[in-house]
This record gives C-alpha cells, sequence and structure tokens, in this order.
C-alpha cells in the first residue's frame, strides 16, 4: 500500500498559476496477480493536460496550440486518372484553376471533369466568356448536356470589359443559388491583360461563396490570374509547344493521309495548398484522343 | 350537419379584398353609367358621413372623406370564386346558394377536422385569409345555418334541436335577404319577387310580426289561409325546421384576378405593388384546394391614342405575357420576381388601365428527398437565377444544350434548363472508371475569316487578320474530309476541313480550319485544346 501526498502551490510557497504543469500522480502499485499472469507491471500516469485553464473565467478559451485543423475538402475525380494521381482530384468548396496556352489541352480537362460530374449525377455550369463551348466535343468527352447549364457571356457587338462584367455577375448569380456540383468560368481565350482586370476582391468573394459547399469551382484560363484565392492551380502545356519539334513527329502519319488523332500533353501541380506540405512542382503527362479515333 | 359561410355586403367586401387598405376608411361604391352613377353600397364609416345607398354620386363627391370605387363584377366573381376554393378545402359537397353566401356538408368531416365549433372557427379563418370578412353558421339543416349567417355576426353553433330559440330573435327581414339585390342587376321577374317580398313584409308589421319567433308561433292553417303556401314556407324557415337537400357545385378550377385601374400605371414599381397583391390572392386561393401552378398569363389592357378625322381617341389593346415555369410552384414572391424581371425585358410601352392575372393550376409536385442523393439546385431558386441571367445576357444564351440530328456546323439548339427533368435511369448507377480524355474544340463564334496560301494546292500559311496569333506557317495538317448536306434545302451547306498545326511566334497550335466550298471562303473554326 502506498498512498500520494497532494500539497496545494500555496502549501509549497508557489504563486497560483493558470496554466498547470504536468503533475504526476503516482497509482498504486499494481498487485501481485498481474506478475503472475506474466503481464508486464503498468504504472499509470494521470495528469492534468497543461493546455487546459482551470479558471472559469477562461473556461472558454482554447489554447492556440490546440487549435484543430481545417478539415481537408472532399476531393472529386477530374475525370481523367493521370490528373487524380497528381493532385488528388477537385476539392469541392474550393478554387481551382487550370491554365495554359491554346491547344495545351484546358478545355480536355474541362470536359473530362464535366463529364465526371455529371456521371455522378450533379449539375453543372459553365459560364462561358467567349462563346467556345462545342456541344459535340462535349458529347463525345461524356458529358451529360441534360445536366450541363451553359451561359454564353460573349456579345460581339459589346466591349470586352462589359462582357467580362457579365461573366462575374452571372458567376456571381449562380454561387449565390448554389447546388451546382461544378462551376466552370471558362475564360480560356480572353487575353491575360483584359483577365487581370478581374479584381482579386472579386476572386477572394468567389472563394468565400463556394467555401462550405459541395462546388466545385473551375476556372480556365491563359494565365493564373486569381492568385492566393485558388486552392489548386494546374498548368498544362503541350510538348508541341517546342518549336523546333514539328508537330507532326509525334502524331500517327500513316502513308495514304494524316489523321489526328490525339494530342500529347503535360500538366503540372503548380501550387496546392490543400495540405500542409511546401509547395512543390509535379508533372505528369497524358494523353487526349479525339473522338473519332475511337 | 351544415355550415354555412355569408359575406356581408359583399360588394364592398370585395373591393375590400382587392384593396385591403381601405378597410378602415370610408367608402362608397357605386354602379350605374354616367352621369347617372349611384352609390349601391356603403359601409360603416361612409354610413356614419352620411353616405347612404341611393344618393348619386355627385352628391357622394361633395363629402371628401368617403372614397368611392365603382362595382367591379370582376372583383366580386374572383371573391365569389375565393369563397368557393375556401368551402371546398374543408367539404366536397358545396352548394354555391348565392354570390354572397355558401353552405357545406360537415356530414363525416368531424373527424378530419375537430368539432363543429372548430370546423366553423377554421372556416372563418379561411375565409379571413382568402380577404373576405365572413360569418360562418353550422346547424343541422342548410336553411337554419343560412338564416343564422345571415342575422349573427361571426361564428354562430347551433345545436340541434335548438334551432328555432337561436333564430327566434332574428328580424323577419332576413327571411326575404337573398331578394333584396339591385334591381338594376336583376331581371324584371326578381323585381315582381322584391316588390311580393315587400308587401308581404308590409303585411307581417301590420300584424306585428318582426322577428322569427312571433312568425314561427303564428298557428299554421289560419296562416295558410291568408298568405298561402309562401306563408308556411317561410314558417317553417323561422321554426329552423325546413328540411332539402344540397345542390352540390364542382368549383371551376379557374384562379384568375384583376383589377381596374382609375389611373393609369406608367412605372413598373407601383405595377408591381398590384402585381404582389394579386399573386397573394391568387396563391392563397390555389393554397386552399391544395394546388401549385406552372403557368401564370398577364394580361394588361393599356392606354393607347389614335387619331382619326382629326380626333383623337383612347383605345385599350391587350399586351399578353406567359411565365412558364419548369416545374408546379407556389410561391408568390417568386413569382412576382420572375414577373418583374420579365416585364423589365419585356416592358408594356403604354400607360396600363385594367391588370388581369391568370394561373393554370397544377398538381403539388412531389420529391423524396435522399441522404446520399448528389446536391441540385434548388427549382424556385433555379428559376430566379436563371431568369436573372436571361436578364443580363438574353434569354436564348442561357439554358442547356440538346445535339440536333444533323452533321452541319453548330448543329445544336439552346433549350430551357430543367434540373428534374433528367431521368434518373438515363445516367449511369455508378461513376465508372473514366473513358480517355477526348480532345476538345474550342469555337470561335463566328468562325474567323483567313487568309490561305497554297503551294501546288497544299496549305503553307494561314493569317486571320482578326485574331493576330491565329497566323503562321502550317506545320503539320490533316484532310481535307469533306461534308455537306441539307442541298435539297435553301440552306444547303458543302465545306472542306483541315486540322492543322500552325506555328506562331513562339508556340505551336491545332486549329481546325474550312473551307466553304459553296460560299468560297476560308475560315478558321475552332482550336483544339
Amino acid at each position: 500500500m502506498s498512498s500520494a501526498v497532494f500539497s496545494t502551490s500555496a502549501a509549497q510557497g508557489r504563486p497560483f498559476v493558470f496554466d498547470n504543469e504536468a503533475v504526476a500522480e503516482v497509482c498504486p502499485q499494481p498487485s501481485g496477480t498481474e506478475f503472475a499472469e506474466g503481464r508486464p507491471p503498468q504504472r499509470v500516469v494521470s495528469a492534468s493536460f497543461p493546455g487546459t485553464f482551470k479558471d472559469s473565467r477562461l473556461a472558454g478559451v482554447t489554447p492556440a496550440s490546440r487549435l484543430e485543423l481545417r478539415p481537408a475538402p472532399e476531393m472529386v475525380s477530374s475525370g481523367i486518372a493521370a490528373m487524380d494521381a497528381l493532385t488528388g482530384g477537385l476539392p469541392r468548396g474550393c478554387l481551382t484553376e487550370i491554365c495554359g496556352p491554346a491547344s495545351s489541352g484546358r478545355t480536355t480537362l474541362l470536359l473530362a471533369a464535366l463529364a465526371a460530374a455529371t456521371r455522378r449525377g450533379e449539375f453543372c455550369a459553365v459560364v462561358d466568356a467567349s462563346d467556345a463551348l462545342d456541344p459535340q466535343s462535349a458529347a463525345a468527352a461524356g458529358v451529360e448536356l441534360d445536366r450541363l447549364l451553359w451561359v454564353r457571356c460573349w456579345e460581339n457587338s459589346h466591349k470586352a470589359e462589359h462582357n467580362l462584367e457579365q461573366l462575374l455577375r452571372v458567376a456571381d448569380l449562380l454561387l449565390e443559388s448554389g447546388g451546382f456540383g461544378l462551376i466552370a468560368l471558362d475564360l480560356g481565350d480572353l487575353p491575360p491583360q483584359t483577365a487581370r482586370r478581374i479584381p482579386l476582391t472579386t476572386w477572394f468573394r468567389f472563394r468565400r461563396a463556394v467555401e462550405h459547399t459541395l462546388t466545385v469551382l473551375l476556372a480556365v484560363e491563359r494565365q493564373s490570374i486569381a492568385g492566393s484565392c485558388s486552392s489548386l492551380l494546374i498548368k498544362l502545356t503541350s510538348p508541341g509547344n517546342r518549336v523546333n519539334e514539328p508537330m507532326g513527329s509525334q502524331l500517327p502519319a500513316p502513308t495514304h493521309a494524316h489523321l489526328l488523332t490525339g494530342l500529347e500533353l503535360t500538366a503540372e501541380l503548380v501550387r496546392s495548398r490543400l495540405d500542409r506540405k511546401p509547395v512543390h512542382s509535379a508533372e505528369i503527362k497524358f494523353a487526349s484522343k479525339t473522338a473519332w479515333a475511337g | 350537419m351544415f355550415a354555412c359561410v355569408f359575406v356581408p355586403n359583399f360588394p364592398l367586401a370585395a373591393v375590400f379584398r382587392a384593396e385591403p387598405e381601405l378597410r378602415a376608411r370610408a367608402v362608397a361604391v357605386f354602379e350605374g353609367k354616367p352621369p347617372l352613377e349611384k352609390v349601391f353600397a356603403v359601409n360603416h364609416n361612409a354610413g356614419r358621413v352620411g353616405i347612404t345607398p341611393g344618393m348619386t354620386k355627385a352628391q357622394a363627391e361633395l363629402c371628401p372623406e368617403v372614397t368611392l370605387r365603382p362595382r367591379s363584377l370582376l372583383q366580386e366573381s374572383a371573391a365569389h370564386a375565393a369563397l368557393l376554393d375556401g368551402a371546398q378545402s374543408f367539404s366536397p359537397c358545396v352548394e354555391d346558394a348565392a354570390a354572397d353566401t355558401v353552405i357545406l356538408d360537415l356530414e363525416g368531416m368531424e373527424s378530419l377536422f375537430g368539432t363543429l365549433p372548430e370546423i366553423a372557427h377554421n372556416l372563418f379563418d379561411r375565409a379571413a385569409e382568402l380577404g373576405l370578412d365572413a360569418n360562418v353558421a353550422v346547424a343541422s339543416n342548410p336553411d337554419a345555418a343560412m338564416l343564422a349567417a345571415r342575422g349573427f355576426l361571426g361564428v354562430t353553433v347551433i345545436p340541434v334541436g335548438k334551432e328555432s330559440d337561436s333564430l327566434g330573435s332574428l328580424p323577419v327581414e332576413v327571411l326575404l335577404a337573398e331578394r333584396w339585390e339591385s334591381k338594376e342587376s336583376a331581371g324584371k321577374k326578381k323585381e315582381e319577387e322584391q316588390n311580393e317580398s315587400i308587401r308581404l313584409l308590409a303585411t307581417l308589421d301590420r300584424w306585428g310580426v318582426r322577428n322569427l319567433r312571433a312568425l314561427a308561433a303564428l298557428p299554421e292553417i289560419a296562416l295558410s289561409e291568408r298568405l298561402g303556401q309562401e306563408g308556411l314556407r317561410l314558417r317553417q324557415l323561422a321554426r329552423g325546421a325546413a328540411s332539402r337537400t344540397l345542390v352540390p357545385v364542382e368549383a371551376p378550377a379557374v384562379f384568375e384576378e384583376a383589377v381596374e385601374l382609375e389611373y393609369p400605371i406608367v412605372l413598373l414599381e407601383p405595377l408591381a405593388f398590384l402585381l404582389n397583391r394579386l399573386l397573394d390572392l391568387i396563391c392563397a386561393r390555389l393554397a386552399s384546394r391544395a394546388l401549385s401552378t406552372q403557368e401564370l398569363r398577364l394580361t394588361l389592357e393599356l392606354e393607347s391614342f389614335s387619331s382619326h378625322n382629326r380626333q383623337s381617341e383612347i383605345n385599350h389593346r391587350p399586351f399578353h405575357r406567359i411565365l412558364r415555369l419548369p416545374l408546379p410552384m407556389l410561391d408568390a414572391k417568386l413569382f412576382l420576381k420572375l414577373l418583374q424581371l420579365d416585364l423589365n425585358a419585356h416592358p408594356p410601352g403604354a400607360p396600363i388601365m385594367k391588370i388581369h392575372l391568370t394561373a393554370e393550376p397544377a398538381r403539388p409536385r412531389s420529391a423524396q428527398g435522399g441522404l446520399f442523393q448528389p446536391p441540385s439546385p434548388e427549382p424556385e431558386k433555379l428559376e430566379l437565377t436563371l431568369a436573372r441571367i436571361a436578364g443580363l445576357v438574353g434569354e436564348s444564351r442561357v439554358g442547356a444544350l440538346e445535339l440536333l440530328d444533323t452533321h452541319r456546323a453548330e448543329g445544336f439548339r439552346m433549350r430551357r434548363f430543367v434540373p428534374g427533368a433528367t431521368p434518373e435511369t438515363s445516367r449511369q448507377k455508378a461513376p465508372a472508371e473514366e473513358k480517355a480524355a477526348v480532345a476538345a474544340l474550342r469555337m470561335f463564334r463566328p468562325p474567323l475569316r483567313a487568309t490561305v496560301t497554297l503551294e501546288n494546292g497544299e496549305l503553307v500559311r494561314v493569317v486571320c487578320t482578326k485574331k493576330k496569333e491565329v497566323q503562321g506557317s502550317v506545320l503539320w495538317k490533316a484532310g481535307p474530309w469533306r461534308s455537306s448536306g441539307d442541298w435539297w434545302e435553301r440552306e444547303a451547306w458543302a465545306r472542306d476541313e483541315w486540322d492543322i498545326a500552325l506555328q506562331a511566334v513562339d508556340t505551336v497550335a491545332l486549329y481546325r480550319l474550312v473551307h466553304d466550298l459553296l460560299g468560297g471562303g476560308w475560315f478558321v473554326e475552332g482550336t483544339y485544346d
């Protein structure tokens, strides 16, 4: 038998403290049966956790060290397995940027994501800044057209600023409406200097609007313009971008005729704020096939 | 047991239903052809300032406190329809006794709606929801219920066997009240009946019979000798012992409300105020019949001036708008927003004299939600969002896609985006393995006119003046792929397509180049991306 002697801080001549040090309490020695059963003797130590306040006035205060991490967003498939392997999918409730030059595969990736979302039974919306969506391509990519809302914001008679303003207002309305699984802002044909006119506050507003929802907000553009508001930034390039390497050499060229059967594309994960790892860059290559290539 | 709902001073109640803010004011309703309009009905406040039925409109106008309104048969018919709707929400067996009176058979309704006093109070509340101040009475026979509703204010429940006692204090005029209608709106036969009633009342007055108790106490044979069968009928009614079967009516599923304006409305804001009121009334009626609507028809009568033979005259021309909804809905605020957006996009263009709103009834939608169903937009919210977007970009530029059975370029059309329209069976159950990514085409709308340099029939260089980055020497090409169609139509088309890779300043891009064989031009239709 043993007994523990407790003494208060005042009794020991020390001042009271809110954040108690861990005070080890030695529990009674185990009985002899534990040794008989071959179990190792356990020394149970209970300690008052150093991060809790005993003062009732501070009961509701949580030390910063104990703050929980923000829950990771749910990831959904982008429709391309290689891309999912690179990024882990597209995050819900976050802004994802896909940027790259013409013929780099941005629309391919967009349509693949739309097809995957509609296959999951979700409703999607494309806010098209340059009226560029090709319905035949969308159908060939597997997008269920009944589940796709297409908003064509481009008017040739209007100035680019007016069209851009329309696009932002439409995006605001759709985000406010809610219920969409994926909302895509297609700025792919806008010149970078026009796209950069979108203020950062607007992207911040979009990010806040989509936060805590199940919507994937996707922006397709030539260059990254949302800055730190985007949680995921994917940069696409085409191997054909290397000027010295002729495109035809990478494509199958039968003797009787050429046939465009697909594109070799490269995707680079430029930024991901979804995990706590340091910013890193990774690259993958994937291929897209034309609809007639089977 | 039977219940009777009676709306006293019905023409005035119809006005108050359309304009509730007039309830606290002195109001008189006039009818007749100008300049012979006469006051037809007045409320209590108007009576206090000396306005009585029969005065000319000119006399009533001398009193500045009185608000005058013309009698509107349209408003009265809408109020009558609302009365029937309210009654039908309690019982399927409803008799349309008069414009201001409906009688319900409450047999078997107690198990559904509670005790008789509860049903009576609920009927009273329902009438109030529909904008009508009604008297409600419940009795063992229809006529006793009707007399009690006409004679007593508020809610009255007469126990079985106590009819004679309960009705005894009512004046004898209540027996003949249904005959007292406007002489101008009644026919010649009705006028004779009214004269007969006046004689009958005068006779009873001479006898000293002024209430139903006195009439019920008269000896049957002596009364028959003096007043005939009519006297006996009145005595039976006075005793509350008359018995008859109800003549049930099927209330037509017509939900329309209208308001005629004294002065034309020019701005949309006051119009929205009136539309809000009409929509509230229609939605209350639909709700009382457990219905929704999928189509709203708005008709505005516009004031238009036309000059013939140097004389300008005012014509009324109708302006129609139809609001079709993808799903049955019942939300007055949503309907108002949608109508406002529609009228903003399509303004009437002339002052408005009359507003007529009709709702096409539909069964409310029923949907079973599920925990594991993917998110989908809320139909009401989405409809409003789509209407707002259509107001921004145009109606034809927002919606879902539908591919057409053609090989023509741009072979698609836009149609309405309706989330609920997609059958669940049409899509795959599980997100199957992703297919290989399909190279997508980004369209240039309209296609970019290009200048093409050919050498020995081969494409060498493409230049687009409209889009600077689409130019360069052709690195690689595939084609031509020839297609044609609709040669039997006026819009025949024939074209050759190439897939080309252009060497630009620092990049290589793939484009679709089209040669229009009928028009003869070269166009860059889009880029593979």
